[in-house]
């Protein structure tokens, strides 16, 4: 893995980052992991005798899991803290927390916090490698990772592709850290959602803004859905979840505006019924599942990458 | 027995007498005098002013000084201190102490804390309405007598029109300006930073312009209506101030403050999560900045203000999202205001010299800003090109949270006398300098 060598960053914080090189690295050694991941002995002694520990201030059940199962694969130990069992909820700063588990030996901290720039905010603090898993409504990098290495799985190369995120953009971590690593493979990108969640100002990215679903669909090569996050708007972003469905919820008479080649993804949790139908996500352009799957693989490469470069001593910090 | 000063030979700036060249400037019982006698030359203590600038105390009408109850961020003594330091001789401070000011009783106790401690002149405000909760007009005829020079829910912006209209009224019956800061509160509901290509970029929640120039609207209807004084605090808009311009051209009574971050930050700084950039209203964008500097040029944003608001490192070194608003500024307010409208070229020092000292003193009727005979003897030397770099540490302010922090910056303060007295040599505040009451 000569290649992986000249990977310097001690810790993951944004897509927005990394450069193009960067992301190839990522998906070469996600598609070297993918190989062994049909062995029926799964774990690779890579990481054997480090401490990750998966430090998640907010709910999360994929990324978490997806983060111990990658770490466990490459033979790392992993402890889970979850802010109602911290010392977080005693009033502790995210300072200490964080202070103290290096104190403790980890060797590495993979966090998920609902305050953007947490992760940032870490790297800049600590010594041993920060990966984010998502810092509020500012980027999830891993997911775009995986979810870049799904598209070119099946695409090939991203070049010229079209990719229209549907959603909700503004609150969307997911759409941000995607958004910088397809314009970094060459994709064209398109946002599409009620202009509540979709701000014009988005249009100073780079990227086209649509609030129709037709134009946004039909030429697309890949759709990629985003989950209302009723938990972090306020009442005022849409009238009802039924009026989300009505005007933007992708169903089957919306679907066959697609290419029948065209991908359709979603990053999970699906709020079913609302913005996908069951028949939608559950057929055959979906790539739901492989996505969860290939958040392994990604996220492996991600720890490999991240803590070697911790260990050669050359870790760019991103503070 | 009268002491006597006599400040020689520097280039005396005194806008409000149209005064701008080198000479000479007299203090005797510790205010300004316009000559002294042979004898009394003969026996005055001297200062050597030659290549410094002589000008009016500097006035400031938006400090935070945390006292009572969040004296860990700063304290009447070390608020003072960090306006002597900053050329300031007058400050007016805030009424979001812990109690709120909205009694005569917090008044008394915030007059009784500046005639222990203060260093210059402190001239408390009182709150609009009680426990700044916008609900019920505070006693604001007996903060009058227990001496507020103006009334302002500062960083609680009345939302009632309602509740403000009443409250306009009756400060206008009572003789007080209304200070308001403009924010409409449900339109920036958890938000951290202005709204726009930063906070999408950010990931951070946005406090649109809008919310401001609602506000900013609100104030000149009222003002209209009820030909009230209305001063708008810290303008961070282009909209806003373009609707303050336009107010003043139909004669309606409303007065303008800019900031020094406002004028010299942009919305981009927030971009490493710095929360010493993190302050309410929040810094804008480029178009923003270029439009405040313009309507101060033009004379729609009538003076300089700080809104030096303390916190500890403790309390900013936090999460973007959960750290508190605000940053101290009159340490470097000065340098900063000469840097963006001096140095670049934009204004000559009178100008400026004259929004920090006799422009802010006539909007609220404070004895302080001239160098008039008569005149208290508050003035201020400084050396308007040495460059230098500003070091948190070096502060007399109890707090740092400063965005400055290691810039360099031109524009020094030499020396800050308060009725005569020297309350910062250019490097400390003396040791013997008593507690300086109005």
């Amino acid at each position: 893995m000569t290649d992986a060598d000249t990977w310097t960053r001690k810790d993951l914080i944004s897509i927005e980052d990394l450069n193009r090189d960067e992301i190839d690295m990522v998906h070469t050694l996600a598609t070297q992991f993918k190989q062994t991941l049909g062995r029926s002995q799964k774990k690779l002694p890579t990481l054997r005798g480090k401490t990750i520990i998966n430090l998640f201030i907010e709910p999360s059940t994929r990324t978490r899991i997806a983060f111990e199962i990658a770490a466990k694969r490459l033979g790392a130990d992993v402890t889970l803290v979850e802010q109602k069992a911290s010392s977080l909820v005693k009033g502790e700063s995210l300072r200490d927390t964080a202070q103290v588990i290096q104190a403790l030996n980890a060797d590495m901290i993979i966090l998920r916090h609902a305050a953007a720039g947490s992760a940032h905010y870490l790297a800049r603090i600590l010594g041993i490698p920060v990966v984010n898993a998502g810092d509020g409504a500012h980027e999830h990098p891993t997911q775009a990772l995986l979810d870049t290495f799904t598209m070119r799985e099946k695409l090939g190369s991203l070049e010229g592709r079209k990719v229209t995120i549907l959603g909700d953009i503004l609150f969307s971590r997911v759409a941000r850290s995607n958004l910088w690593a397809l314009k970094k493979l060459g994709a064209e990108v398109t946002l599409a959602g009620p202009a509540t969640l979709l701000p014009d100002t988005f249009a100073e990215f780079g990227v086209t803004i649509a609030h129709d679903l037709k134009s946004a669909l039909s030429d697309a090569d890949v759709v990629m859905l985003l989950r209302i996050q009723h938990e972090r708007q306020s009442s005022s972003h849409f009238p009802s979840l039924g009026e989300y469905k009505a005007l933007f919820g992708l169903n089957a008479e919306r679907a066959a505006w697609l290419k029948p080649d065209a991908l359709i993804m979603h990053p999970g949790p699906i709020n079913r019924g609302v913005e996908i139908d069951s028949s939608i996500a559950d057929g055959p352009q979906s790539v739901i599942l492989e996505q969860v799957t290939n958040g392994i693989v990604t996220r492996m490469a991600v720890l490999y990458l991240c803590m070697s470069a911790a260990a050669r001593g050359k870790g760019q910090s991103n503070g | 027995m009268d002491k006597i000063l006599w400040i020689q030979g520097g280039r005396v700036v005194d806008p409000a007498n149209e005064r701008d060249a080198v000479g000479d400037v007299f203090i005797r019982g510790g205010r300004i005098v316009g000559s002294l006698s042979e004898a009394e030359l003969a026996k005055a203590d001297i200062i050597d002013a030659r290549g410094l600038v002589v000008a009016p105390g500097l006035v400031d009408i938006h400090v935070h000084l945390r006292d009572p109850g969040q004296t860990h961020k700063e304290d009447i003594g070390s608020g003072t201190r960090a306006a002597a330091a900053g050329g300031f001789t007058t400050v007016v401070c805030m009424p979001n102490t812990s109690p709120p000011a909205d009694n005569p009783g917090t008044i008394q106790r915030i007059r009784d804390a500046a005639a222990r401690r203060a260093v210059v002149k402190v001239y408390p405000t009182g709150c609009l309405t009680l426990g700044m909760k916008g609900e019920q007009l505070a006693p604001i005829g007996s903060l009058k007598r227990a001496g507020v020079i103006a009334v302002t829910d500062d960083g609680a912006c009345v939302q009632s029109n309602e509740i403000m209209r009443r409250a306009v009224e009756y400060a206008k019956m009572c003789g007080l300006v209304v200070m308001d800061h403009c924010q409409d509160a449900a339109m920036t509901e958890g938000a951290v930073m202005n709204e726009g290509y930063w906070s999408l970029r950010l990931g951070l929640k946005g406090w649109p312009a809008s919310a401001e120039d609602m506000v900013i609207a609100r104030n000149v209807v009222l003002s209209r209506h009820t030909g009230a004084h209305i001063h708008l605090q810290h303008v961070s808009s282009a909209y806003g101030v373009d609707i303050i311009r336009r107010a003043k051209k139909r004669g309606i009574r409303v007065t303008g403050e800019a900031m020094p971050h406002h004028v010299f930050f942009t919305d981009e700084s927030c971009k490493t999560y710095d929360t010493n950039f993190k302050m309410n209203p929040p810094l804008r964008t480029e178009a923003d900045r270029e439009a405040l500097i313009e309507g101060v040029l033009d004379g729609s944003i009538d003076i300089f203000a700080t809104d030096h608001a303390p916190h500890t490192p403790d309390e900013k070194d936090r999460e973007f999202d959960h750290a508190p608003f605000g940053i101290i500024g009159m340490e470097t307010a000065l340098a900063v205001f000469l840097e963006v409208f001096h140095h670049s070229g934009h204004a000559d020092l009178p100008f400026v010299i004259s929004r920090l000292t006799h422009k802010p003193a006539e909007i609220l009727g404070l004895d302080a800003g001239t160098l008039s005979p008569g005149a208290p003897g508050d003035v201020v030397l400084f050396h308007p090109d040495e460059t230098w770099t500003v070091d948190g540490a070096r502060f007399q302010s109890r707090s740092r949270n400063c965005p400055w922090h290691g810039h360099s910056l031109r524009g020094r303060i030499r020396r800050t006398l308060v009725n005569g007295v020297t309350v910062w040599d250019g490097e400390r505040v003396p040791d013997d300098v008593p507690a300086v009451t109005v």
